[in-house]
This record gives structure tokens, sequence and C-alpha cells, in this order.
């Protein structure tokens, strides 16, 4: 008896701190980031800090907002041409695909999330680049929408994946039901089959625009990396350069220690910052639907 | 149809957790990009560890192949990076040689010195930048004071340099390459050490040479520079003059050694401390005209000395 509740107490704990564990992890590395990151405020005078220049192996240009602003122009792009894009396949395969469509097409939605970024990469500066600066006559095919394509293409598999899952989930039942309340076909899928599993679907897009903002190689390989401003829409046929893309092709040279290798940490806090921003806008959201749902069924 | 919802949702909330969890672990394969891949120390006369600049690495490949063909007993293993990369490597003492582009900077220095290294320099051969642009554009020749113009954001088109109406695309590598600096010092600012001029903010950074040449052999707009080693026949080469009257001057050997090229440089090699045993040999080949052979044959210029 005593053996038995023995292992249960270690395996309940096992199960608690495997549960916490991502609490610990999240919160140690940002007190990794903020002790790495914070003196880059101090160091570097606030004007300078958000200023419109990047030029960080000279005097103060450690304008951080044309990095935030690359960053933002690449994944709203992203997202534009990803959720629209990743819900109708969903809602296809989930929906309208007959089943042995449907066995086809998961699989290789789901393979095609798999592919190494570096490879998108390659694709956009060999075939994607040129082919936007012929085709829209621009200077250089090197551009954020460039980016925003392909990080589309990378987000679209975890969108179609997640929201499908969600929409598979939602019971017969109800689709049944519209029906048979003389719902056509699309109404039970947009009104009905649709809301039922919003927060499913909602998890489906902020994951997918996640892994469009922290992407690094793809845009490092065809956004041209040019810390530019955006000051318009039309920002997006113009090269810039993002927050993961300058991480990643500085952290290698720089000294440990200096102004400019804070400023680096300094702008992994800002992406942890805006990652966190989207995911509590998405959990408060699904949070406040359910209040009013559990006051309804009560 | 709140019902439906609730029952659903309910469900959920956990999954926020994963989600942020999933969300981190793509943060962290940003910041670790490239940061990750230094060795640590080893022992002296096992492996000679060499490391730095993207210019010098496939010269250094070339003479680590042949040394070690030679000398079986020793292995030396070279990496790219950057010359920034291979300097901040021998300061934090985990490689024998850095290959640097550049001169090492002063705070550079101080820094190895502070860590208890004195950063020993070779001057291991000599490199011209060229300055290349598409097949299709009729430019031939430019002056220094055009190409510095054009990578300032003065010229936005290839009209006003004699070209084509086209807008320019100016390309360079970035700011961790001993190539981007010495671009910056001797031809933007012309070696003027009180200018401080930078690069147009528009200007693309390319994470490597075999970028810079795949836009340039692509896109007429485009202008970059890169160096002599690097140059394909797919790209176009402009003659650099110093004044509008010329002469203007392709970048060769004979230009080069001649002085009459006037984007060339040094290429530097950095020890830690006086080379003693392995790496001390395997400088003394590289300075030896064997190995200045191996320069020769990869399009970079062979020091003069002997």
């Amino acid at each position: 008896m005593r053996q038995i509740s023995w292992s249960e107490f270690v395996i309940t704990r096992l199960i608690r701190f495997a549960g916490y564990s991502s609490i610990l992890f999240v919160s140690l590395i940002f007190i990794f980031l903020l002790r790495e990151g914070s003196p880059a405020v101090i160091e570097v005078p606030l004007r300078a800090l958000f200023g419109l220049r990047w030029y960080p192996i000279e005097g103060d240009n450690f304008g951080v907002l044309p990095l935030i602003g690359g960053s933002i122009v690449v994944t709203l792009g992203a997202a534009l041409v990803a959720i629209p894009f990743g819900l109708l396949t969903a809602i296809y395969i989930a929906e309208i695909a007959p089943r042995w469509a449907r066995e086809i097409l998961k699989p290789l939605v789901e393979i095609l999330g798999g592919l190494p970024s570096v490879l998108l990469g390659f694709i956009g500066i060999l075939v994607l680049g040129p082919f936007l600066r012929r085709a829209l006559e621009l200077p250089t095919g090197l551009t954020a929408l460039t980016g925003a394509l392909l990080l589309g293409a990378i987000a679209i598999p975890t969108i179609v994946s997640v929201a499908e899952d969600a929409l598979d989930a939602v019971p017969g039942t109800y689709r049944d039901a519209a029906l048979a309340l003389g719902a056509t076909r699309w109404y039970t899928m947009w009104r009905v089959t649709l809301p039922a599993a919003r927060s499913g679907v909602l998890t489906a897009i902020m994951l997918g625009i996640g892994r469009a903002i922290g992407e690094t190689m793809t845009v490092m390989m065809v956004t041209g990396n040019a810390p530019v401003f955006p000051t318009s829409p039309l920002a997006l046929f113009r090269p810039v350069r993002t927050m993961t893309a300058t991480i990643a092709a500085e952290m290698g040279e720089v000294a440990n220690g200096s102004v400019h290798y804070h400023t680096l940490f300094l702008i992994g806090i800002l992406l942890f910052l805006i990652s966190l921003a989207i995911n509590l806008t998405a959990a408060s959201v699904v949070f406040r639907q359910q209040v009013r749902a559990e006051k309804v069924l009560s | 149809m709140r019902t439906i919802i609730a029952i659903v949702i309910s469900e959920n909330p956990p999954r926020f957790l994963a989600i942020l969890v999933l969300l981190m672990s793509y943060l962290l394969a940003g910041c670790a990009g490239r940061g990750g891949g230094d060795r640590g120390p080893l022992a002296i006369g096992d492996t000679i560890e060499n490391k730095g600049s993207d210019t010098i690495v496939n010269l250094a490949l070339a003479w680590a192949e042949a040394y070690q063909t030679e000398h079986t007993d020793v292995r030396i293993s070279v990496t790219g990076g950057g010359s920034g990369t291979g300097i901040a490597a021998l300061i934090n003492g985990t490689v024998d040689i850095a290959n640097a582009s550049r001169k090492i900077k002063p705070e550079e220095e101080a820094a190895a010195i502070e860590n208890g290294i004195e950063p020993i320099e070779f001057i291991i051969s000599r490199d011209a930048i060229a300055i290349i642009v598409h097949h299709d554009n009729p430019i031939e020749q430019l002056t220094i004071d055009q190409i510095s113009a054009i990578y300032s954001g003065e010229f936005d088109n290839w009209a006003q340099v004699g070209g084509e109406d086209r807008p320019i695309v100016r390309l360079s590598r970035e700011t961790n390459s001993g190539t981007h600096v010495y671009f910056l010092e001797q031809v933007l600012r012309k070696g003027n050490k009180d200018d401080d001029t930078l690069f147009s903010t528009d200007t693309l950074l390319l994470p490597s040479s075999e970028g810079i040449t795949a836009e340039v052999r692509d896109n007429p707009n485009a202008i970059g520079y890169d160096g002599l080693g690097y140059v394909t026949p797919e790209v176009k080469v402009v003659a650099v003059g110093l004044s509008p009257q010329g002469p203007f001057i392709l970048p060769s050997v004979e230009t080069v050694n001649s002085g009459a090229y006037p984007i060339a440089r040094d290429l530097y090699m950095y020890t830690a401390g006086e080379p003693a045993g392995q790496v001390a040999a395997y400088l003394d080949w590289i300075l030896s005209a064997e190995a200045q052979e191996i320069v020769l044959q990869l399009g970079f210029v062979p020091i003069l000395s002997p």
C-alpha cells in the first residue's frame, strides 16, 4: 500500500513539473534576455534607440524602428496571404472534400509544413524574386513582398492543420441540425461550423502568425535586409530588414558584452514582447467568449 | 449557437501555454542563428583552428588542403563567418589563426590584450575589390567619386552616371564583412578619415558573396562589389578610375601589383601571440612561393615579398 502511494507521489509530481516547466522555461528565457538586453537602454541614448538609422558598426546608429517596421510589414503581408488561403483550405478539407481527397490532402499539407525554410529562401532568390521583379516592374525582386509570400507559404500548413482539426472536432449533429432547419451548405459552414470551431481557428491563426514573425532564414535571404523605415503601404514592394534577420546576421560577429550585443538582445526582448502580446490578445478573446458562453449555458 | 462555442472552447485554455512554448522555440531558433558555431580550444599540435573572413575562406581551404597532403600529421580546420567573427573568436581564445580582410580594430586589439592574448599580424596575400554590374548594363567605367555618390544615395538613376534611365539597386555585404568596412572607408569615404558618409539606408545588405553575384547576374538595375576571387563571367566588371579623365583600370593581378587599380587591399591572418610549433610552420609555408602560387590560381593577388 505504501509502495503504491509512493510511486503515485513521484508520478504526480513529475507530471505536475512537466506541466509547470513551460512557465519555468519561459521565465528563465525572459530573465536571460532581460539581463543581456537591458543595459542597452542605458548605453544607447533613447533618441538614438528610437532613431531611423540602423548601422550598428559605427556611432550611435542603433535605431530599432526600421527593424520593427520591417518585421511588421513582412508579417502583415504574410498574414494577408496565409489567413484567407489557410482557412479556405481547412474548410475545404474538413467540410467539402470527399473522404479520399481528404486523406491525401491533409498529409500533403503537413509535409509542406516540414519544408526547411532555407529551401524556400533559395526558391525566393532564384525564382520568386526575379519573377516579381519582372511582373511588377520593381527595381529589385528582393522585397518585403517576396518575404511575405514565402512566409505565407510557411504559415499556411500550420493554419490548415490546426484549423482543420478544430473544424473536424465540431460534432456532426450541429451540421445535421442546421441542414434540417433548412440552412444551405454554405450557411452551415459559415454560420454554424466555423463559429463553433472559432477558438481553434483563432489558435491556428496565432500559431501561423507566430511562425511568420519568428522565421529567420527565409527573410534574411529574400527581403534584401535594407533597414528602411516603412512609411507607406508601398513599403511592401521595397527591401526591408526584419528583427529576426538582424539578430541572425549580426549576433555571430558581435563582441560579447558590447553595446551592439546588448542592443541585439534588446531586439530579442521586443520580439518576445510582440509575440506575448499576440498571444494575450488571442487568449483574452477566447476567454471572453468562454465567459459569455457559460452565462448562456447556466 | 452559443452553447456550441462553449463546448469546443472549454478544452482550450491549457493550449495557450503550449502555443507560448512553441513560439519561444521559434524565437530561439532565430536568436541562436549563427552564434553557436565556435568549438572549444584544442591543443595546438592536434588541429589548427582557422576561422574568419569569408573572402579568405576559399583560399584558406585550398592552403589547408595542400599543406595537409604534405604534412599528414597536421589537421587544419577552416571556417568562414566574416572577419569580425574570426577576430572575436581569436579574442575568446577559440581559434589559433583568425583570417581577416581588414586590419584589426584598436578596440578589438584592446579586448584581446585584456583577455591575455596578443594578436600578431601577418599579411598573407592581396585582393582587389571588383565593381560588378549586369551584362546588359552599358556602363563600362566609373570613377571612385561616382561609385561613392551611388552608394551614399546621391545618385539614384543610372542616367546620372551616363547609363540608361533605370533605378540603381545598391548591393553590399553585411556589416560584419571586412569587405563592407573596407569599401566604406576606401570607396564611400575615399580614404578620408573625417568623412562620416554612410551607405544609403536602402542599400541591400546580403549575407554572402554568392547572394550578390546571384542578384547582379539577374538584375540589370543592380550594382555590387565583391572580392576579385569571387567574380564569375556571368557578371560584368566595371573599370575604375580616380578622375573623370581616367585612366580607367580593370582589376587584375598586374594592375593590383603595380598599384594602378585603386580598390585593392591586403589580406591578413592573426595569431594569438607569437606563433609556435605547427602554427608557425604553417604560416611560414603560407608565405612561401609554393603557397603564393595557390593564391594566384584562386584569383587573388600574391604578395610581392618572397
